[in-house]
């Protein structure tokens, strides 16, 4: 269960079977202007994350993480290669829950809902239904401002959740731009054990970048590293192989788990210092 | 494998019993003071001040440093104002003025607020007539009266010309800088959550920009009701009527300070109790609705 299998050598991993793909990236670059000051953000990135797989994108800064994620969240386009995303309208979630201040947190929920056309009563049984999975039922009522910030990233989750429940069918996806990175120690750990919690309950595929190498080894069925400007993928681990059951992943063990952050941190230290030798 | 099943179902509800708990620390506490606790410390120092003024006043009075016809008694315009309201003059006069105030200002709103979305929107308009906008607002309305004069001559048009020059452009400046502050990331989660330009708009970008729309309007009254009394100090005329600009003006012309005074208060009286009945409730309930009611 907690064999680290390092797949730098053989990315077709990722194409097994047993798993249907809901994001595929082939080749894909963004650069921001033109000319000589253009500024290549990604580069030939090739990238699969199957159906309910958990996927933590790690990189320092300026790897061109959120830009990665913007691509996969159709909020941009790549300059070369292509992005299919075989499900239906991705979840978004940034750093900041970016609710909504004048809604409650039931009527932020019912967002993507009602930007879909749902009805009314159909529109509040799904939002309930969101709230009670990220345990904020009963609190549907509160505005934002009257929440704290584990709340408030809760509702957004549930509202990133109500993109998946938008009519479209086939499997949920839910893109995560540093979800956790604003809270404090205590709530993120909450939330980070919640967020496992809700990945095992909708079985949605889940791409989540962070640049906290711990997070990623508590989080991650696969790593994957990316280096900075332009970023490219530098290697993958895969920590846990759920395999086809979509959801009884267990965590390595307290000494796997330590040697595995340890193993990344080196490489993630390798590739930030290679930028100033130059 | 039973046991971690049990292992991890004891560890779920430990996980939901400490995420309770973190809600209940973290969530803010509403402090609420009791209704006459805020009357107390709202209510009471403004009519503090109002008493302070008038004890100035009849003081300067009192020690007769100026001629009577320069500074009435506070009684003898209290008077004044008494027999306005006692033969019910005051209410035609204030029916004049102030149903030409709301009327130029509903009028100002809703030529304002398409105008202006439209030029916060399209960006070339924007740099074009943005900063005129901007400018105008600087002009003070009375330069319009003359032109308004002769473009109209002594009629009602005149005086709901200079009340829109007056107040268009404010409401339009309080909408777009609205629309400016609207937080980028909300714009992201619109685009996010699937909406186009349009439902964007409607969902998000208006409701965001109410707060900035409303202080706009506030401004845009403010204005209207100076431009008003600007047009009707300047523009006199029997089928005008007699409105409190022309009652200023009338005591001016008879030479009655306490008059003049009289008509200067209820000038002001009028256009605070609008802002303190009409806009300051409802800017209010937008700004506590949104945990922003801490300014107000």
């Amino acid at each position: 269960m907690t064999a680290v299998t390092d797949t730098t050598t053989s990315p077709q991993r990722a194409d097994s079977p047993e798993r249907e793909v809901a994001v595929r990236l082939r080749g894909v670059g963004r650069s921001f202007g033109a000319g000589p000051r253009s500024v290549v953000a990604l580069d030939g990135v090739d990238l699969a994350v199957r159906a309910g797989e958990f996927v933590c994108l790690l990189g320092a800064s300026g790897c061109g993480k959120s830009t990665l994620l913007n691509l996969v969240a159709g909020l941009d386009e790549p300059t070369a290669g292509s992005v299919d995303v075989s499900t239906g309208r991705p979840a978004v979630m940034f750093q900041e829950p970016g609710l909504m201040p004048w809604l409650s947190a039931r009527r932020n929920v019912e967002l993507p809902l009602r930007v879909a056309g749902l009805g009314r009563a159909a529109r509040r049984a799904v939002a309930e239904e969101l709230l009670d999975l990220v345990r904020l039922g009963g609190q549907g009522s509160r505005r934002p401002h009257q929440l704290s910030g584990g709340m408030r990233q809760r509702v957004a989750l549930a509202r990133a959740l109500a993109c998946t429940r938008t009519g479209a069918t086939g499997l949920p996806l839910l893109l995560m731009d540093e979800p956790f990175g604003a809270l404090d120690a205590i709530t993120r750990d909450i939330l980070q054990a919640e967020l496992l919690r809700v990945w095992r309950a909708t079985g949605a595929a889940v791409v989540f970048v962070t640049h906290d190498v711990r997070e990623a080894v508590r989080l991650a069925e696969r790593v994957v590293l990316l280096s900075s400007r332009p970023g490219r993928v530098v290697r993958e681990w895969t920590l846990r192989s759920s395999g086809g059951d979509g959801g009884a992943a267990l965590g390595p063990t307290g000494v796997a788990e330590a040697e595995v952050t340890e193993e990344i941190t080196t490489a993630l230290r390798e590739v930030i210092s290679s930028h100033g030798r130059h | 494998m039973a046991g971690t099943e049990t292992g991890s179902r004891a560890e779920a509800d430990g996980l939901a019993d400490v995420a309770a708990g973190l809600d209940a620390l973290d969530t803010p506490v509403e402090r609420g003071t009791p209704w006459w606790r805020r009357l107390l410390t709202r209510a009471v120092p403004p009519v503090v001040a109002v008493l302070a003024v008038l004890a100035v006043w009849q003081a300067l009075w009192a020690a007769a440093i100026w001629p009577e016809f320069k500074l009435p008694a506070p009684a003898a315009v209290g008077e004044h104002v008494g027999d306005l309201v006692g033969d019910g003059e005051i209410w035609g006069v204030l029916w004049v003025s102030v149903h030409r105030a709301v009327l130029g200002f509903l009028t100002a709103v809703i030529i304002a607020t398409p105008l202006g979305l439209l030029v916060a929107r399209v960006p070339l308009l924007r740099n074009a007539v943005g900063p005129l906008i901007t400018g105008l607002q600087s002009l003070p309305s009375v330069a319009w009266v003359p032109a308004a004069i002769l473009w109209f001559g002594l009629t009602p048009a005149t005086i709901y010309a200079v009340v829109l020059l007056g107040s268009v452009p404010s409401i339009m400046n309080g909408l777009m800088s609205g629309l400016d502050q609207v937080p980028p990331l909300l714009t992201r989660v619109g685009k996010a959550v699937g909406a186009g330009p349009l439902t964007s708009a409607r969902l998000v970008s208006l409701p965001a920009a109410l707060p900035g729309y409303l202080a706009g309007c506030k401004q845009g009254w403010a204005f209207s009701w100076r431009s008003l009394m600007a047009a009707e100090l300047i523009a006199n005329s029997p089928q005008l009527g007699v409105g409190l600009g022309q009652t200023l003006e009338q005591a001016r012309a008879m030479n009655s300070m306490s008059g003049v005074i009289a008509a200067i208060l209820l000038i002001l009286l009028v256009g605070i109790s609008i802002e303190l009945l009409v806009f300051r409730p409802v800017e209010r309930r937008v700004l506590r609705g949104r945990g922003l009611a801490g300014a107000v």
